[in-house]
């Protein structure tokens, strides 16, 4: 049982990160990015390019170092990915919900147009490198370690909830010290108020997507180093995302990162009772639920 | 109206509306440096929807608003801020989950230069909003909001300010506060154009009125001698 308490953090700080750019992209924009998950899909394959690509042509090696069962490319090929994802965010934006925007479109359109942007990306992926299940590093995974209380961890994920604790730290500092981040809350809160205080609310809205983005790549190479990627994975992580971010309170960035929790380790708590084919739908129970009897979720809007 | 007035800003003939429905017709207004105007009329009178057209949430159909000589009809809000008119809606005028501070920081969001000093006058202005400068503005009085409502749109020093029923809602004792500090603010030879429901109040503190109902110009002049007009009195005053 603990160990299933431990693996649900690792899944669960993955979910948030992908709940964090979720729930800042509808505290914005007011709508639910249904290709949130195939963001993190394109994170997950940008960083594979890396890793077969560019990285190795350049000599790169890619020997797993320390305890890692990972090689060198991937640990470089991480902020690529960030980066790269960051701006397919922004540029979805560029040509697609901005033009819709500027024609008054409402949220239902600009959620089903983001559906139809993840069938685009979620299929390149197919197209590009086929449908097969892709390790960053294949051969055998290093053991894992033994902390006290007879938990067994693998040093990766140890890693990965690191880096994950890394980029949360880093988005808080952001939203509270930066300029920009104290806009982007602004206009979260009050968009009108905000041009009438002069904050160009497309900068705000690309920052936004930037970020949503990047974290989103983040999650998906994360996941990527912690499984294994194939094209699915990302929407396979889309209930779980709108799920954390509605426990969290949709726009709220903490409530998120503790919905992603809670929902990565009830998903992977109920693997004990349940066939793990079932853990997406245990997610949905618990968004549905919710939805019927809190839909302001847990910790609220207001409560940030 | 000659060209050569004193006026900092003047709406010529405007008529605007929502989608197909026209609320103001023909309306002008003038706003000389250093006044206190106030506009009266009963609800629905296109009071607010005048102060939306003039800081370019709404764009006129028909007429122009000039900014010190300067035709600014249609210009966008994010662009006038920054050439010196700020604007206090009625409701959402604030963002509750930022600071005091934040919310001041938002409001100087256009400044690139140090803009400590300008914070530090806001506090004296206001006090209690420097004692909580850390608190969140969602948890404050209906008072304590209206004041970071002003202290935001003071931030970027502006020549004009509009505000639109700044004593809305507030329990007596903030009522009174709000409006000496609007005529402090208009001390510091700030401009105000004042929307307010309690027009008596209005019309007390500032030099000139205008009286609008149903979307048009019904009478203008001094405030004192509107406040002495009969029809005035009866109609708009309660009495």
């Amino acid at each position: 049982m603990l160990e299933l308490f431990v693996y649900g953090i690792v899944l669960g700080s993955i979910i948030s990160l992908g709940a964090i750019g979720l729930t800042l992209i509808y505290g914005i924009l007011r709508f639910g990015n249904f290709a949130h998950g195939d963001l993190m899909t394109a994170g997950a394959y940008i960083a594979l390019f890396f890793v077969t690509g560019p990285l190795k042509w350049v000599g790169i090696p890619d020997n797993m170092f320390g305890p890692f069962s990972f090689g060198w490319r991937i640990v470089v090929a991480f902020p690529f990915s960030m980066l790269a994802v960051g701006g397919i965010a922004i540029l979805l934006d560029r040509i697609l919900y901005q033009t819709l925007r500027n024609k008054e479109a409402g949220r239902v359109t600009l959620s089903m147009s983001a559906l139809g942007a993840s069938f685009i990306v979620r299929m390149g992926v197919l197209i590009i490198w086929g449908p097969d299940y892709k390790f960053y590093k294949p051969g055998l995974i290093r053991p894992a370690l033994v902390l006290p209380a007879g938990i067994k961890i693998r040093p990766d994920q140890i890693l990965i909830l690191i880096v994950v604790a890394v980029l949360v730290i880093a988005v808080h500092l952001f939203l509270k010290k930066s300029r920009m981040g104290k806009a982007m809350r602004a206009t979260s809160d009050n968009m009108e108020l905000a041009r009438l205080s002069g904050i160009e609310i497309q900068k705000v809205i690309y920052y936004t997507w930037g970020i949503g983005g990047a974290l989103a790549a983040a999650a998906g190479v994360l996941y990527g180093i912690d499984v294994q990627v194939h094209p699915g994975m990302g929407w396979n992580f889309l209930i779980p995302l709108f799920a954390a971010a509605i426990l969290g309170g949709l726009g709220n960035v903490y409530g998120a990162l503790a919905g992603g929790l809670i929902i990565g380790v009830v998903q992977q708590m109920s693997t004990a009772v349940l066939l793990p084919t079932y853990k997406p739908a245990v997610a949905f129970i618990i968004m549905i639920v919710l939805l019927l009897i809190r839909p302001q979720g847990i910790f609220g809007r207001s409560s940030r | 109206m000659d060209s050569t007035d004193n006026h900092i800003l003047k709406v010529e003939n405007v008529t605007v509306g929502y989608s197909k429905i026209d609320i103001l017709h023909d309306v002008d207004l003038l706003l000389r440096k250093g006044e206190i105007v106030s506009i009266i009329g009963p609800n629905g009178a296109g009071k607010s929807t005048l102060l939306k057209t003039i800081i370019g949430l709404l764009n006129p159909r028909k007429g122009s608003v000039y900014l010190q000589n300067r035709d600014i009809t249609g210009e966008k809000p994010e662009r006038l801020v920054r050439q010196g008119i700020s604007y206090v809606p009625q409701v959402f005028n604030i963002f509750p989950s930022l600071t005091i501070q934040e919310n001041l920081e938002m409001g100087a969001f256009t400044r690139t230069d140090d803009f400590s000093g300008r914070m530090k006058e806001i506090y004296e202005l206001f006090p209690v909003l420097g004692e909580r400068r850390n608190q969140r503005v969602g948890n404050l009085s209906g008072g304590q909001r209206q004041m970071v409502a002003m202290g935001r749109a003071l931030m970027l020093d502006p020549h004009v300010l509009l505000l639109d029923e700044p004593s809305a809602g507030l329990a007596p004792k903030f009522v009174s506060m709000i409006f000496e500090r609007i005529i402090d603010i208009n001390k510091t030879g700030v401009s105000l154009i004042l929307v307010e429901q309690n027009a008596r109040e209005a019309l007390n503190m500032a030099h000139r009125g205008y009286v609008l109902a149903t979307g048009r110009n019904v009478l203008d002049g001094e405030a004192k001698a509107l406040l002495a007009n009969e029809e005035v009195g009866r109609l708009y005053l309660g009495g």
